[in-house]
């Protein structure tokens, strides 16, 4: 059968492995990807698992890592991508591993260090040699006014004198202060002084680098004058509240030139050696950061690999680890030579060995994928993982899907477009995958790309059978009516309705609609009595595909007697009352016509299919129009009343059959219990034996009564849940019909909106023959390309998408998916590795 | 009955080969049930939508209600023999 008919078998195994193999060993296990683990110490605290030191210091070689990360980020070092990656390092190779990591971070740290404590320097000498710059300016001026004074003192020597002794004790503090802490320091100067202090400031124009941040912080110098010691300590004690950062500066002008120039030799030296350090470092992160991604991989595997053989358990004599895993059994072969390959890497003497052991459990469900079927499976999971071994519903999905959906949204040209997306992305499929984008719908769209391009495809063909692209209709195979009258007659008359007598070639198209019907005023009538024609049939197929699904799974799971008693009343139910209307559909358009020779099967007489099929169901009948019959054939209501009875009486079989029979075969079983409970007693005694003792405890206790199956339920439980279980199917037949209508519903909506867009926009530009008309086709080809694609493609699409996602989930799939699996998840470095990349 | 051999033996034959003869040469290997699958149901479901198009048409009940310029316009261009009938 089909690798997606039904989930792969599972077998639950044992893993035998020596200590010092084990690690090896799961690493080969998680490169093969095929082994879900088993937590066999769920009782134990995660600290006092065996592993606990190993997992702490991965964790601590982690840490390292995102240290030396962010180092390398923001020195904005390119980290180069692995091409392959790295394998988990051996045992002996981790110790390396750590002392290398734990090396590079001291390095970087010292170096960091190093370059604070230089660039803490650099921004003191700088500031220093900006107070002595600025001040400069402030200094000079002051002597001007001593000039002034000066000259003065010419006249009056004694004032000048003065004046001197005044400047004199007139002291000074300069230095650098932030800007926005400027005001307020101002305004506190003058508050402690009460106004004596004199303080002149200029704003530096570049920006400083603070040495520990990184960050720019503008900073302005002032020198404060004042007259006092007293103040002068007050002063201080402000400028340590701020932060203001003092610096000494002589008073005499030689000595400031003197202390300018000391301070740019210094900087210049400063200057060269921070260069040094920075080539270093960045010598020191490049070569890094070439590791640094395989680095990262390995302590991950490894991590990951402590934490699995955390959920192993030791063996009472300590000489083996023994682990329980679900592996499908196809891959056994695969997980064996990966065990072999584990214990030869370690050079281990005693090879570790798997067992299969028996279990009552459910085992996980493993649908295996391939890119092209992955999209469609998760379409099925996100309704719900189907029990182990069941029908898989995603492998008709996968055209079903795409079918439906193009009932709905059958355009031609939007197909077309939709279908073009889909190809794009399925043939640059590499390049995309590659790049990793983090937008959530970006991804939703590449993740179904297959069904996209499929969706595309279907709604191609679908609009050509519609006959619609971009609401407009095709000639391509002549239309099968004509015109019947002379100019006269059409000059006359506004409008005519077309005979088909009289103006049909009897022929139909070749292919779908007649493009006639197009540009027809009764369009919709005509559209709507196919399209919900259609929509009844369709859904009454894949009503019926679904019931008979539930056969193959009645037949797998040995209820055999639930094929007679459930599957049969089921479908005679459906066909007999559903089938029969579809059959009436086909019916009517073979046998009414207007070239009918009786009478009876004129146009005029063609009953309605819905009408006849509501009085089948309530035994009425309606008068038929004289020279008509009320039915479309002899004897049809007698038949009609035959399929009614029939299908009730399939009712009270699904309602009490199982029931019945499941209470008879307790009863037989009942008479001869002993049997059954000593062969069952047998089975695990038999099991102990054969394993190692421990191992037998921990399977005897998953071991319970599983209550899968009806058998072991009280009657009256049964009895209920076939009640509502019978009643539920009975309502959905006509509820679930009434449903499929949605595919006419939404496809006559497609199809309006589309044509009204036509209608609205771009007829607005076709209509005007000038130049200006060229301007306004322009404009109006814009919206209606920006609208066809937002709204009729995209939106449209969505609700079609979502439509399709409901008629599977819940009119098909309700039919025989019971969906109580849950999912395998392998212990796989890859799926492990990606998932880390999202966080 | 206004159906006509042709198309249906074309459809028929066309799908038929789809739906039946492509699914015995599906290429050997673990999808080969998955591509069988995926041509018959293809098959049957286009066939059958066609089919309902056809026959849906087959023998119409009503006919298109068109205005005289549509009429005049498809006269002329669809070629009908609408000429012999012009005054």
């Amino acid at each position: 059968m089909g690798a997606m008919f039904r989930s792969e078998e599972m077998a639950l195994c044992q893993l035998f492995i020596q200590p010092e193999a084990a690690y090896t060993s799961v690493s080969e296990l998680g490169e093969a990807g095929s082994v879900q683990f088993r937590d066999l110490n769920p009782d134990v605290n995660a600290f006092q698992r065996k592993f606990v030191n190993e997992v702490r210091r991965c964790d601590e070689m982690e840490r390292k890592l995102r240290y030396i990360e962010a180092e390398v980020h923001k020195d904005g070092v390119h980290v180069p991508e692995v091409k392959e990656p790295p394998r988990a390092p051996n045992p002996r190779e981790i110790i390396d591993l750590e002392a290398h990591l734990e090396k590079t971070e001291n390095e970087i740290l010292e170096l960091s260090h190093n370059a604070v404590n230089l660039k803490q320097n650099y921004l003191e000498l700088t500031e220093l040699k900006h107070v002595l710059e600025k001040t400069e300016a402030f200094f000079i001026a002051q002597e001007e006014i001593g000039m002034d004074s000066l000259t003065k003192s010419l006249i009056s020597d004694e004032a000048g004198g003065q004046q001197a002794a005044t400047r004199g004790r007139l002291g000074f503090v300069a230095g650098v202060v932030q800007r926005e802490r400027v005001p307020a320091f101002e305004r506190m100067l003058w508050r402690i002084s009460r106004g004596n202090v004199f303080l002149r400031r200029a704003e530096l124009d570049k920006p400083l680098e603070d040495p520990t941040s990184g960050n720019e912080i503008y900073k302005t110098v002032f020198v404060a004058f004042f007259q006092g010691e007293q103040l002068k300590s007050r002063i201080k004690k402000v400028c340590t509240g701020f932060h203001a950062s003092l610096y000494p500066c002589p008073p005499s002008n030689t000595e400031r030139q003197d202390m300018v120039k000391g301070v740019r030799t210094r900087l210049e030296d400063l200057n060269m050696v921070l260069n040094q350090t920075r080539d270093h470092r960045q010598r020191v992160l490049v070569s890094v950061a070439k590791e640094l991604a395989s680095w990262s991989i390995m302590v991950r595997k490894m991590k990951a690999i402590y934490h699995t053989l955390n959920l192993f358990n030791m063996d009472v004599t300590k000489k083996c680890l023994i682990g329980e895993c679900w592996v499908p059994t196809a891959d056994l072969p695969n997980v064996q030579k990966a065990l072999a390959d584990g214990s030869n890497a370690c050079g281990s003497s005693i090879p570790s060995f798997l067992n299969c052991i028996e279990t009552d459990e459910e085992p996980p469900t493993f649908n295996r994928t391939n890119r092209f079927t992955r999209g469609f499976q998760t379409l099925i999971d996100s309704y719900g993982v189907s029990s182990y071994r069941e029908c898989n519903p995603a492998l008709y999905t996968i055209i079903t899907f795409p079918f439906l959906f193009a009932v709905m949204f059958g355009d031609l040209g939007h197909g077309c477009i939709m279908a073009m997306f889909g190809a794009w992305m399925v043939l640059k499929e590499v390049s995309l995958a590659a790049k990793k984008s983090n937008n959530e719908i970006w991804n939703i769209f590449f993740a179904g790309r297959y069904i996209i391009l499929l969706m595309g495809c279907f709604s191609m063909y679908t609009g050509l059978v519609y006959n619609d692209i971009f609401s407009k209709s095709m000639n391509i195979f002549g239309s099968a009516w004509f015109v019947p009258y002379d100019n006269e007659t059409l000059e006359k008359n506004p409008s005519f309705t077309l005979d088909p007598k009289a103006s049909y070639i009897n022929k139909p198209y070749f292919i779908g609609i007649d493009p006639i019907w197009q540009s027809a005023d009764n369009k919709i009538i005509f559209l709507n009595s196919y399209k919900m024609k259609l929509s009844i049939i369709f859904g009454v197929i894949h009503m019926i595909f679904g019931v008979c699904m539930s056969v193959v799974n009645y037949n797998f799971f040995k209820r055999r007697y639930s094929i007679i008693l459930e599957f049969v009343p089921q479908i005679v139910f459906l066909c007999l009352l559903f089938l029969y209307m579809v059959f009436m559909m086909f019916y009517k358009w073979i046998s009414y016509s207007t070239f009918a020779t009786d009478e009876a099967y004129k146009q005029g007489c063609a009953p309605s299919v819905l009408i006849l099929f509501i009085n089948m169901m309530l035994f009425s009948s309606n008068e038929p129009e004289p020279g008509c019959k009320e039915f479309m054939f002899d004897s049809q209501g007698t038949v009609q009343r035959v399929f009614v009875l029939v299908a009730l009486c399939c009712i009270p079989i699904m309602l009490l059959g199982k029931p019945l029979y499941l209470l008879s075969a307790s009863k037989k079983k009942h008479n001869k219990p002993e049997h059954s409970n000593g062969s069952v007693n047998q089975g695990i005694e038999m099991q102990e034996q054969t394993d190692i003792s421990e191992a037998g405890q921990t399977q005897a206790t998953p071991a319970k009564p599983a209550p899968h199956s009806h058998e072991d339920e009280p009657f009256s439980e049964i009895m209920i849940h076939q009640a509502i279980h019978t009643i539920e199917y009975v309502l959905s037949t006509i509820s679930h019909t009434a449903s499929y209508l949605r595919l006419w519903a939404l496809s006559l909506a497609h199809a309006e909106l589309s044509e009204v867009l036509w209608d609205m926009v771009l007829a607005f530009g076709l209509r005007d023959p000038t130049y200006v008309g060229g301007i306004k086709l322009y404009v109006a080809f814009c919206f209606w390309a920006l609208f066809t694609l937002a709204i009729l493609v995209m939106m449209e699409g969505l609700s079609a998408f979502l439509h399709t996602l409901r008629l599977h989930w819940v009119e098909f799939m309700s039919k025989f998916f019971s969906g109580l699996g849950y999912i395998f998840q392998p212990f796989c470095f890859k799926t492990i590795l990606e998932n880390n990349d999202e966080e | 009955m206004g159906a006509s051999f042709v198309p249906i033996t074309v459809f028929t034959v066309l799908w038929g080969i789809v739906g039946i003869v492509c699914p015995i040469f599906a290429p050997k290997g673990p999808n080969r049930g998955i591509i069988q699958v995926v041509l018959m149901l293809t098959a049957a479901t286009c066939w059958l939508f066609w089919l309902c198009a056809y026959m849906a048409q087959m023998n119409p009940l009503i006919g298109p209600r068109l205005s005289n310029d549509t009429l005049i316009w498809i006269a002329h261009t669809w070629g009908n023999p609408l000429e012999a009938g012009t005054k």
